[in-house]
């Protein structure tokens, strides 16, 4: 199989709202950005592919702004999944395994500012039997961390403590959104507490990928994707386990997670509980250091929070403080499908 | 690095109509699955992966329909993956599951594409008011009818092109029991006496709102070689995007079609696509989109598609036959459009088409397009095996 490595990324910086923006105004800079680091031209790339959602955006075909910006002319090799960019950037692996292309650009940007995000989610759900009570993305996350108490997996100091690390550490993130000490506030939807939920925000990011030989000329460490998969579950809260994620632990399988040790996870779980769920589905120890950037917990741009936990555990790989890293990200309610990457860098 | 060759050994579609009142969203995607499933003698458990493509999800009101289509479609425990590229998204759908076998991460792959648009108003849900951007006007055909009287102009085709190519294409769906319209009693005078619409589209020179969904198996070699009925293989693929408006875009032949196009036959080995091509399943949602294609993937020179379809050379008897399945125009389920081009396309080259069978197609090319005129993707099948 083709070797394929990250070779460049980028982000904004989160933010409550950025009503003074459009979407293409706020992806520019990251497209920008991710071009510059390595040189390239957007007529250089061999294939362009996104991830958005035209819930966020509140109208039809919402990615063709952002391929305006993106400069596609003369035309481009480029595609679209309505999902988040982490799963943009497994298609564009698929492109560059085939070999048609040896070099590719991925973005994803969601605004959550413009609506009611929680109101917002609840349309994922089943349109029949669910969707029409309206439960929101907290209440259902609500559910999932109570039935981690329940279990005897966690409780709310454990997860107030998840909390606490996260903004912590985003202290070192001049993109996140939530840093430093915040307090754990009040219930927003029992067990979970102001202080174990997401921001809600707008943001970016972009990704370049590169094959082979080409990955080494465009980046000084390249971040080679040793193994990437994805995978779904039953949609019907009632027919889960949600206190475990065996598709998380699936993908992980396949993408080769457990074959040696990683010495960082980057995991996107927008609420406290659901780390609990991902660090048991992933066996991850007290030596992994989890999240560094703050994960979702300090910014959580909906459609790109995922594919910037690759950005976040790739860029550690450039910058030679981690050597084997894993990258998560997750989309539906309570963790429903799970993509996971296991990322390393050239021998030190 | 060889990719591996890709074999089409299953396709399944629901019977298109305005509205499949008796299913929900989740029936109707399954029972065009288990049609795939079916013609492949495959079960679930065969299936590697899920590519399910639609266009944009206010069509049902459904956020990421995948998710809940997860169970239906037997993808739980499996990757899914969920394209949406506009208009063509049927077409790129079943090109990125492709890729999946191609690239040698799959064996086996099913994807779908579906629309049901009963759920809500098609046109209504492409003309969301949004501040400070140009309103798409009541739809598509009001987006598209000043880029056919460029054409028009630009060619000094005659008026009466776009009736032929409507006059035909529904009677050709009279012989595809999967069709939406089947308008027994048809004939040139009612295509011609149809209210105009967008001038100059009238009523019968446009496409239905359609519930339809259209599912295809994918496999590798292996697979190909188990399978019960002769596969279509494809021989060529690729997407092409420009940007919707800007100073110097030809929206009547736009570059992106030429260019997918041109890459497409290179990959397939076509040096003269009028010669090497039996048939074609294009994407014509509007009449005059035949003629206009016809140039734009070079099956004619500028300015000379109209008279392919004038002097009936894309008739199902013709030299070249275009939308034997009666098209776009006769079943328009939009996410699902562009991948019933691509499975008639199949079908044609694995003689499977019944009655809209065109003899002896052996290279068929599927083609899909969509925003505004920017996104393209096609494929050519054939019924032999790649030679490299």
């Amino acid at each position: 199989m083709r070797d394929i490595a990250l070779v460049a990324f980028a982000q904004t910086d989160h933010r409550r709202t950025s009503d003074d923006l459009s979407e293409v105004e706020m992806l520019m800079p990251v497209l920008h950005d991710v071009l510059d680091q390595t040189g390239l031209k957007t007529a250089d790339i061999g294939f362009t592919c996104s991830g958005s959602s035209d819930y966020l955006a509140g109208r039809a075909f919402s990615f063709t702004l952002a391929l305006d910006g993106v400069g596609a002319w003369p035309p481009i090799s480029e595609s679209h999944v309505e999902m988040d960019g982490a799963w943009a950037l497994y298609e564009a692996w698929t492109k560059l395994l085939t070999g048609d292309a040896d070099t590719a650009l991925v973005y994803s940007y969601g605004k959550s500012s413009p609506g009611s995000v929680r109101d917002v989610l609840t349309r994922q759900l089943d349109p029949y039997y669910v969707a029409p009570l309206w439960p929101d993305s907290v209440a259902l996350a609500a559910l999932q961390a109570q039935a981690l108490i329940d279990a005897g997996d966690t409780d709310e100091p454990a997860l107030a403590a998840v909390a606490a690390r996260s903004r912590a550490d985003a202290v070192a993130n001049s993109h996140a959104q939530l840093r430093g000490s915040v307090p754990q506030g009040d219930y927003l939807v029992r067990p979970l507490r102001t202080g174990d939920c997401p921001p809600i925000g707008d943001g970016a990011a972009a990704v370049i990928l590169a094959a082979g030989e080409r990955a080494r000329e465009l980046c000084r460490r390249p971040a080679w994707i040793r193994g990437i998969d994805h995978r779904i579950e039953a949609h019907g809260l009632g027919v889960r386990d949600l206190t475990d994620s065996p598709s998380t632990r699936l993908a992980a399988e396949k993408a080769g997670a457990f074959e040696r040790p990683v010495d960082t996870a980057e995991l996107h779980a927008p609420f406290t509980s659901q780390e609990v769920v991902l660090r048991k589905a992933l066996r991850l120890g007290d030596e992994v250091r989890v999240n560094p950037s703050g994960g979702a917990l300090a910014a959580n741009p909906i459609m790109a929070a995922g594919l910037i936990r690759i950005g976040e555990a790739a860029a550690g790989i450039h910058r030679g403080e981690s050597d084997r890293a894993l990258a998560h990200a997750t989309s539906g309610p309570c963790l429903q499908q799970n993509l996971v990457a296991v990322l390393e860098g050239d021998p030190r | 690095m060889s990719k591996e060759p890709v074999a089409v050994v299953g396709v399944g579609q629901t019977k298109h109509v305005a509205a499949r009142r008796d299913v929900s969203i989740a029936g109707l995607v399954r029972e065009a699955a288990q049609r795939a499933l079916d013609d492949a003698e495959l079960t679930w458990a065969d299936i590697d992966a899920v590519v399910i493509g639609k266009a944009p999800d206010f069509f049902e009101g459904v956020m990421m329909p995948e998710l809940y289509l997860a169970d239906a479609l037997g993808a739980v425990g499996k990757p899914m993956l969920r394209v949406h590229t506009a208009g063509s998204v049927g077409g790129s759908t079943a090109l990125v599951a492709a890729n999946l076998v191609a690239a040698r991460v799959h064996g086996t792959v099913l994807t779908l594409a579906f629309e049901k648009q009963s759920e809500s108003n098609a046109m209504w849900g492409l003309s969301l008011p949004i501040p400070f951007q140009q309103p798409l006007l009541a739809g598509a055909g009001g987006f598209f009818a000043p880029h056919v009287r460029a054409y028009m102009r630009r060619t000094g085709a005659p008026d009466t092109v776009g009736s032929l190519v409507a006059y035909k294409d529904r009677r050709n769906a009279l012989k595809n029991p999967y069709a939406h319209l089947h308008e027994h009693d048809i004939t040139l005078e009612k295509v011609q006496a149809s209210p105009m619409l967008w001038d100059p589209i009238r009523y019968s020179e446009t496409c239905p709102s359609s519930d339809g969904a259209c599912a295809m198996v994918l496999t590798d070699r292996a697979g190909a070689a188990r399978a019960p009925r002769p596969p279509a293989w494809m021989l060529g693929g690729a997407m092409r995007s420009e940007p919707t408006l800007f100073a110097g875009k030809d929206a009547v032949s736009p570059q992106a079609g030429k260019d997918c196009a041109a890459d497409v036959y290179r990959q397939a080995g076509i040096a003269d696509p009028r010669r090497d091509i039996d048939a074609v399943e294009m994407y014509v949602p509007f009449s005059w989109y035949e003629p206009m294609w016809l140039e734009n993937l070079g099956f004619a020179d500028e300015g000379e598609g109209w008279k392919l379809t004038e002097s009936g050379v894309t008739e199902l008897g013709g030299d070249l036959p275009v939308n034997m399945s009666g098209g776009v125009l006769s079943t328009n389920p939009i996410g699902a459009s562009g991948m019933i081009r691509f499975a008639e396309a199949a079908l044609q080259v694995r003689g499977q088409a019944g009655e809209h069978q065109v003899e002896g197609a052996r290279r068929v090319l599927g083609h899909a397009y969509g925003g505004g005129s920017q996104f393209f993707s096609m494929w050519l099948v054939g019924s032999e095996p790649p030679q490299s």
